[in-house]
């Protein structure tokens, strides 16, 4: 195959990455959009195979390592991805992004000892730039698995002189950066590699949990932009382009996410770096607070006019989707006018909610954005809180300081009456205390959320 | 490649990037980030022509490595967008 035809191809898997993107950015087309890129991926991977390097001979060098290590890495991410539930969908995210950026920093030690003392300065600079940021993509991602996975704490774990430690490895980073591209040599870019490495964990570590969703997104962009400077390394106008894309729409939507939640994308990313220990509660306060029964909550829905349920993680995690609609059904039977009102990232990422709800056939137009439903609390009768708690805190609004300051909520103390469906008294996900938990007007069901939605539909119907 | 069409090329495409995805609302976050964590699962290309050059031992084995976590980036990521997007099927507002 010519080097011409071969750049075509490129070109051509460059364009469907492009319309893939365009595609995902609306809902009807998103689908389509996905498969377009999958489709330019494939493209791209086939045509390689006739084409590596200039004056490569045919077949490939290495090709039964080649298409094992392809057989072997098919057998773990397609059953992975197939089989993951809704709800641990994030965290699969973070971890395909972060073995991403693993795989651009050994491409990029491999090339490195491949051309040896043939690399020009360029190569030099470019490698060292994805040994880095590879590196901090891949060790910053499994942080964020685990706390989103739960295997560590999902606060902002803050160390004394922490700010300082971080600095210190970032600048070590760059020095010895600077050494690789003065020096040259394997051993120096190992150190590297390795400081990147620790540097990866330091810098997602004081990332708290609201936030971690925008720091994939980030983490995400990073390896597109590794995915280009390998290009640049390889000679490879396809890798220059898709990686230049993802780094480009990923900054993009990295800012938007941070927007939607009312964050600041500065404050989120040198957190590392300001990060003081907030003043979050650890455990419930011993103070009042009205608990009910399922027939309690009943009734009141059952003189209520409007309705708006407020589902968060807990309803996913209880896998009561289903039993919520089963209410919601048999609320709207009785003439009750029934909405859902969806915090944009409730759940554990933006639009996580709208994946898990449509999952479970919640019929799409019950589901209103945050906008839409807030002015309309006011006209509700009650409100039900289900397995969400941080996305309705008013302490975002009146609580200068606390970790969600800030971020838009659902603005459910203005209905007439709060119903939480909640496991225990615990905080939500960021670790904050829920004033509106010992308002007067809130009624509070303790228990499972798929039990207590059982009951619940079975005492509504009795009445 | 010539530098001035590499930086042609990049700065190109960061515009594009940055235009293909300015109005997204945010139902689609997730799914729009997983879909661009799988484009860049095409280093993949990457890792298969450093692994056609691979002179020794250790280079060979960190590129079959290479290759094993950007088939999983490439394949896993496209999959689970799908997956994702096909909850959304069929619903019209």
């Amino acid at each position: 195959m010519s080097r011409t035809l071969y750049d075509l191809v490129g070109l051509a898997a460059g364009v469907a990455f492009i319309l893939a993107l365009k595609g995902l950015s609306h809902p009807k087309t998103a689908r389509r959009g996905n498969l377009i890129g999958a489709f330019g991926a494939t493209l791209a991977t086939l045509v390689v195979f006739f084409y590596a390097n200039p004056g490569s001979s045919l077949p490939l060098n290495n090709l039964g390592w080649i298409l094992g290590a392809m057989v072997v890495g098919l057998a773990v991410g397609v059953p992975a991805a197939r089989k993951v539930e809704m709800t641990q969908m994030p965290q699969l995210v973070a971890l395909f992004n972060g073995v991403g950026g693993g795989a651009a920093a050994l491409v990029a030690i491999v090339e490195y000892l491949h051309l040896g003392n043939e690399a020009t300065k360029a190569e030099v600079i470019f490698t060292v730039f994805t040994v880095i940021v590879g590196c901090v993509s891949f060790s910053g991602s499994v942080i964020t698995f685990m706390k989103l996975q739960e295997l560590m704490t999902t606060r902002p774990v803050i160390f004394p002189a922490g700010r300082f430690i971080i600095a210190a490895t970032l600048v070590s980073v760059i020095g010895v950066g600077g050494w690789v591209v003065a020096a040259l040599g394997t051993t120096p870019l190992l150190v590297l590699a390795g400081l990147s490495l620790l540097f990866g964990v330091l810098f997602v570590l004081p990332v708290g949990g609201a936030d971690v969703p925008i720091v994939i997104s980030l983490l995400n962009a990073f390896t597109g932009l590794t995915v280009a400077a390998s290009g640049y390394v390889l000679d490879s106008v396809l890798l220059i382009i898709a990686g230049t894309l993802v780094g480009a729409s990923g900054t993009i939507l990295t800012r938007l996410m941070a927007e939607a939640m009312g964050r600041s994308l500065f404050g989120t990313l040198f957190g590392a770096f300001t990060a003081k220990p907030q003043a979050a509660s650890d455990s419930a306060e011993e103070r009042p607070v009205r608990s009910g029964s399922p027939d309690d909550v009943a009734i009141l829905l059952n003189y209520a006019r409007r309705v708006v349920i407020v589902p968060g993680f807990g309803l996913a995690v209880a896998q009561a989707q289903h039993t919520v609609r089963e209410l919601a059904d048999l609320m709207i039977s009785k003439g009750i006018d029934v909405a859902y009102g969806i915090h944009p990232v409730a759940g554990r990422m933006p639009g996580h909610m709208n994946v898990l709800l449509a999952e479970a056939n919640v019929p799409y137009d019950q589901l209103e954005e945050m906008d839409e439903i807030n002015p309309t609390f006011s006209q509700t009768d009650v409100a039900i809180v289900i397995g969400a708690n941080d996305v309705v805190n008013p302490a975002a609004e009146n609580t200068p300081g606390c970790p969600i300051y800030g971020m838009p909520i659902l603005k459910v103390s203005n209905a007439a009456n709060v119903i939480f469906l909640k496991r225990s008294m615990r905080p939500g996900f960021a670790g904050i205390e829920n004033e509106l938990l010992y308002d007067p007007k809130t009624m509070l069901l303790f228990g499972d959320a798929k039990a207590s939605l059982t009951k619940v539909v079975s005492a509504l119907k009795a009445l | 490649m010539e530098p001035i069409a590499v930086i042609s090329i990049f700065v190109l495409a960061v515009f594009v990037g940055f235009e293909v995805v300015s109005k997204v609302s945010s139902t689609l976050h997730t799914p729009l980030m997983s879909g661009a964590n799988a484009i860049h699962g095409v280093i993949l290309v990457g890792a298969i022509i450093v692994a056609d050059h691979s002179s020794t031992n250790l280079e060979l084995g960190l590129a079959v490595a290479a290759i094993v976590l950007a088939t999983i980036n490439m394949v896993g990521g496209f999959v689970v967008t799908d997956r994702m997007l096909e909850m959304f099927k069929g619903k019209k507002k």
